[in-house]
This record gives structure tokens, C-alpha cells and sequence, in this order.
């Protein structure tokens, strides 16, 4: 494990301060992210999860406490946009990332503001769209892609700034299973395959099996930090919680609250049946 | 099988029609929904849904074919279109992004009020909404939309739509975006609203919303019905989702696993279906050392 890409200490930040709206949207969290780590980041509607997203790229600044981004403190002004080639964003609505006629035009937006030359952004284009397995569509309209592709699209885009770190918002959200699929595979290959420093926000905690490591966020607050099987069954054990643990998680508690030999951590649909299946003996087959 | 409340024959649909860019987004859809039922409409991106439904009221016309709610031929000559964009209620996908007003109670009244409904009328049809989606009007009603949570938010445009007393409930990706909690919650009002009496159609990417709702479900794929028929039937069908770009519920992915692995597990949809099947296997099962 790298050292600390993301530093957060304290952060609180309020809407709307000093009106009767105020709200206190996080409050004193503190965490750090290493280089190369995939984070996923679980909370349920209003636990401040897209806030702390905003804050990691400097789209918003805390009201108290500090974020750092590879030592940048994000207050700093003067630093404002190299925080956010460092740490690019990928947000919910795959209809409103898109802003070329184009594929690969879109993803040559950010590399052509920074004013490089034109056979860098070619470079840059043709590797972003290779590393998301878009290649073959560079020529497409936006409209003519589906959701998962369109967030593919959206991913290449920020590749192309040569990013440490890439911060998903619900950025599976509205996608069909199968896009939702593509997305969670490309950004796993782009942390395992390249290194690059994933933090996946998402209330859904299916989404987040192949994380390092997921933070639990209620209420602004860190309530849990750990790996994802840790925290699932942390979850899973704190009734009328606002989180829910993943319906597999919670069978997996059921069964062996009815006397089924089950190891801990089963997190997903196909770790749960085998385990099921051995502690039945393998069933028939084995008969 | 009555005669449907809802019907499309043949209906075709093509995008920027005329032009090089034109896109056919429907290709001859023929589907019936029966009063009462509670229908799961799913399909890849792409596919049509969102097309299809706005054909439901009227929103669209279509390039070909005709679409009938409640007997009445929505593009015939002298069709009374209004009335029967009344019966169909649709809620649009993030459709909290539509509240405008500033207080819940005039949001909700907004479409009654449209109608040039006396003013009492309007206020039992907004109590009477509210409640269907468990907001207690006394304590909402006076609240600003945008004050509420995400949940609450999707619960006050449904009310909205609620408050025109369609019979016909059209949910575009209802729960998306929702937290677990919000998402259960309002599955529960669905669940209620058909129970009373309301016709749904559910359009959604989430297989699992399906196997614990629906009574029928309708795949759509490429602008065409692939498979219409009860859950238990259209989700047997495991190859055939999966090349449409759609999955198995989580709870049939897990039977079908356990089977693989030679557990022989009764079937199941749901995971308090799973758990039982998984259950009686555990007492079948050939070794007392579990």
C-alpha cells in the first residue's frame, strides 16, 4: 500500500450557514485514502456520502477541517485546478457528462483546456478509450451509446487528465444491470490493472464487494471503516440502522441463525451458495 | 382475459423520423394490461421502456399501430385525449426533480387545480394522496418540497400524480437513487395502491423489484416484446435474459448456483423464497452434521 493520497481531518460542512436551512451535512469526519486503494463509500439518502465526494476534488471547500489531495490543501485557490486533474469525478446522470457530438471529441474536452499539444491529446484520447474498452466507438455519437457505455465514456474522459484518483458518485445509479456491470469492471481492472486510486460512492453495497476497504457514513459521520465483509456484518447487526445490509448478507445471518454451518465474510450471490453447498455435503451429488 | 384497460396494437416509433439521423425505437409492440394487474416492464437501456410508457397516455404519438385506454382509441379522429391522459398517471424517472411549488400541499394540488376542481375538492384530493404515500398531510403538507429527504421527495411527486385518480399507475424506475430504506418503503406504497385497486406497470433495471412485485412481467428488447409472461417463467429463461443485457433476480441466481453444486433446492424468486427452499433442503439433506 502507497502513502496517503487523500488526507481528511475534521471536515464539517454546512448548507446553507447562518440561516434557519442550515444543515449539517458532515460533521468532524476524518479518514485517509493511500495511493492505489479502492474505498467504496456506502451511506443511505442524506448521510452526506455525495458531499464528502465534492469535498475530495475541491467542487466544494469544508466549512471547518481540511482535505488534502497529495498534500494540497483544497482551500488554497491557487491550487484548485490541479486538485481536480488529480482527483477527477464521475457523477450519477450519464446523460448530463457527455458534452461533445463525438466519443472520442468528448474525451479530448479535458486534455485540449489544458492546452496540450495535439498529437499528446491523440495519445491520451486513444489510451483513456482503450483502458475503458471503448475503442472501437470513438466514432459514435454520445446518443447513439448506452448507459454503462455513456459512463465508460465519462470514466475515459477523466483518464485522459492522467488522475490519481477517480470518485464515482452513485455513478452506477441509473444504469441496467448489465451497465452497471460494465462500470464496476472497468473500474476495478483500472484500479487493479493501473493502480489508479478508486473511491466508489454508492448506496447500494452490492456495488462494493470488490472494494479494499468501504467507509460507512450515517448522519455525517464515519460509522464504520473496514473491509467489506467487516462492515456489512456490522451493518447487518445494527437494527434500524438507515443501511442496510445486501440482501445477501442478511440471508446469510438467517441461515445460520437456523443452524447452517456458514463461514463469515459471504458477500456475494455465488460465495453463499458454495458455502451453502458444502455445509450440506454437497447435497445429492455427494449422496 | 377482459378487455384490457390499456392496450397497444403494432405500435412502431421512430425518432427524428424523416431525417438521416432517425432512430426506430419501437417496432411493432402489441400488449395488453388488464385492469388490476401489476405488471413489470424491463428491458436494457435502450430497449423502449421509456418510449412505451409515453405512448401510455398520449405523450407520443405513434408512427404506427394504435394505443386504446379504456376502450377509446387515444389517436382516432375526435379522440377526447385528455380524458384518457387522465386515466393513466405516469411518473416520471427522478421525478422529484419536477416539484416547483413551495409548499408540498400546493405541489400536490397543482395537477387538480389545473382541472378547475373547487377548492375543496382539490384539498381531500391532496390529503387523501398524501396519505396513500404516507405523508401525513397535517405534518408535510405545509413543508417545502425541497426541505424533505430523497424519499420523501419521490413520495410527494407520486402523490401529485395520485391526486389526478388515474387508474392506470405507470412507475418509471421508481426506487432509482432511493437508499434501501426509502426503496423498501416505497415498494410498500406500491404494493398497497395495487392492493386498493390501481392497475401498475413497473418499469425497472432491478430484477429483484420484479420477482417480489409482479404478477406478469413484459421484456422488452430492441423496440419489440421478447417475453411476456408470469415471473416464474420469464426469469426460467436464464440465457435468453442475459443476451437481452438483463440478469436473473438475485435469489433465482442463488438456486440455480446451489443446483450447480448438485443441492437440490426448490425453486425461488425472492430471498424469503430462497431461504425457505434452502431451509427444507437443509432437512433433506443426506448428513446430520450440518
Amino acid at each position: 500500500m502507497g502513502d496517503a493520497l487523500i488526507e481528511v481531518r475534521d471536515l464539517t460542512y454546512v448548507y446553507h450557514p447562518d440561516t434557519p436551512q442550515a444543515v449539517r451535512a458532515l460533521d468532524g469526519l476524518s479518514c485517509s485514502i493511500r495511493a492505489g486503494e479502492f474505498v467504496g463509500v456506502v451511506g443511505g439518502n442524506g448521510s452526506g456520502k455525495s458531499t464528502f465526494a465534492r469535498h475530495l476534488n475541491a467542487l466544494l471547500l469544508p466549512t471547518a477541517g481540511e482535505v488534502r489531495v497529495g498534500g494540497l490543501d483544497t482551500r488554497d485557490r491557487a491550487v484548485t485546478w490541479e486538485v481536480r486533474r488529480r482527483v477527477g469525478m464521475v457523477f450519477q446522470n450519464p446523460d448530463n457528462q457527455l458534452v461533445a457530438a463525438v466519443v472520442e471529441e468528448d474525451v479530448a474536452f479535458g486534455p485540449e483546456n489544458l492546452g496540450l499539444p495535439p498529437a499528446e491529446i491523440r495519445r491520451r484520447v486513444d489510451e483513456a478509450l482503450e483502458a475503458v474498452g471503448l475503442a472501437e466507438l470513438r466514432r459514435r455519437a454520445p446518443h447513439q451509446l448506452s448507459g454503462g457505455q455513456k459512463q465508460r465514456v465519462a470514466i475515459a474522459g477523466v483518464l485522459a487528465m492522467r488522475p490519481a484518483c477517480i470518485v464515482l458518485d452513485e455513478a452506477t445509479t441509473m444504469l441496467d444491470p448489465q451497465g452497471r456491470a460494465e462500470v464496476l469492471a472497468t473500474v476495478e481492472a483500472l484500479n487493479r490493472r493501473d493502480g489508479i486510486t478508486v473511491v466508489l460512492i454508492s448506496h447500494a453495497m452490492d456495488d462494493l464487494v470488490a472494494a479494499d476497504r468501504v467507509l460507512a457514513l450515517d448522519a455525517g459521520r464515519l460509522v464504520a471503516d473496514g473491509p467489506p465483509a467487516e462492515v456489512f456484518e456490522r451493518v447487518d447487526a445494527t437494527p434500524g440502522g438507515r443501511l442496510d445490509a445486501p440482501p445477501v448478507v442478511r440471508l446469510a445471518r438467517e441461515l445460520r441463525q437456523a443452524g447452517l454451518r456458514l463461514p463469515p465474510g459471504l458477500l456475494t450471490v455465488e460465495a453463499l451458495a458454495d458455502a451453502i453447498a458444502d455445509a450440506l455435503g454437497g447435497g445429492a451429488a455427494h449422496a | 382475459m377482459p378487455e384490457p384497460l390499456l392496450a397497444c396494437h403494432d405500435v412502431a416509433y421512430t425518432y427524428r423520423r424523416g431525417t438521416p439521423m432517425a432512430a426506430e425505437a419501437l417496432r411493432g409492440v402489441t400488449l395488453g394490461v388488464a385492469a388490476g394487474e401489476l405488471l413489470g416492464l424491463i428491458g436494457p437501456t435502450g430497449s423502449g421502456k421509456s418510449t412505451l410508457i409515453q405512448h401510455f397516455n398520449g405523450l407520443l404519438r405513434p408512427s404506427r399501430g394504435r394505443v386504446v385506454v379504456a376502450g377509446q382509441d387515444l389517436w382516432a379522429p375526435r379522440a377526447d385525449r385528455r380524458a384518457a391522459r387522465r386515466l393513466v398517471g405516469l411518473l416520471f424517472q427522478f421525478a422529484e426533480s419536477q416539484l416547483f411549488e413551495e409548499t408540498v400541499r400546493r405541489d400536490v394540488g397543482y395537477g387538480p387545480r389545473a382541472l378547475g376542481l373547487e377548492a375543496d375538492e382539490v384539498e381531500a384530493r391532496v390529503d387523501e394522496a398524501l396519505r396513500q404515500v404516507g405523508l401525513d398531510p397535517a405534518r408535510f403538507g405545509g413543508r417545502s418540497p425541497f426541505a424533505l429527504s430523497g424519499g420523501e421527495m419521490r413520495r410527494v411527486a407520486l402523490a401529485g400524480v395520485l391526486a389526478m385518480r388515474p387508474q392506470v399507475l405507470v412507475l418509471d424506475e421508481p426506487t432509482a437513487g432511493l437508499d434501501p430504506r426509502a426503496r423498501a418503503e416505497l415498494l410498500d406504497h406500491i404494493r398497497a395502491l395495487h392492493a386498493r385497486g390501481l392497475t401498475v406497470v413497473l418499469v425497472t433495471h432491478n430484477m429483484d423489484e420484479v420477482a417480489l412485485l409482479a404478477r406478469r412481467v413484459v421484456v422488452l428488447h430492441a423496440g419489440q416484446v421478447a417475453a411476456d409472461g408470469a415471473p416464474r417463467a420469464v426469469f426460467a429463461r436464464e440465457d435468453d435474459l442475459r443476451a437481452w443485457g438483463l440478469g436473473l433476480p438475485q435469489a433465482a441466481a442463488l438456486v440455480r448456483r446451489l443446483r450447480s453444486r448438485g443441492v437440490r433446492v426448490g425453486d425461488a424468486l425472492t430471498f424469503a423464497e430462497a431461504r425457505r427452499a434452502i431451509l427444507a433442503a437443509a432437512r433433506e439433506a443426506p448428513r446430520g452434521d450440518r
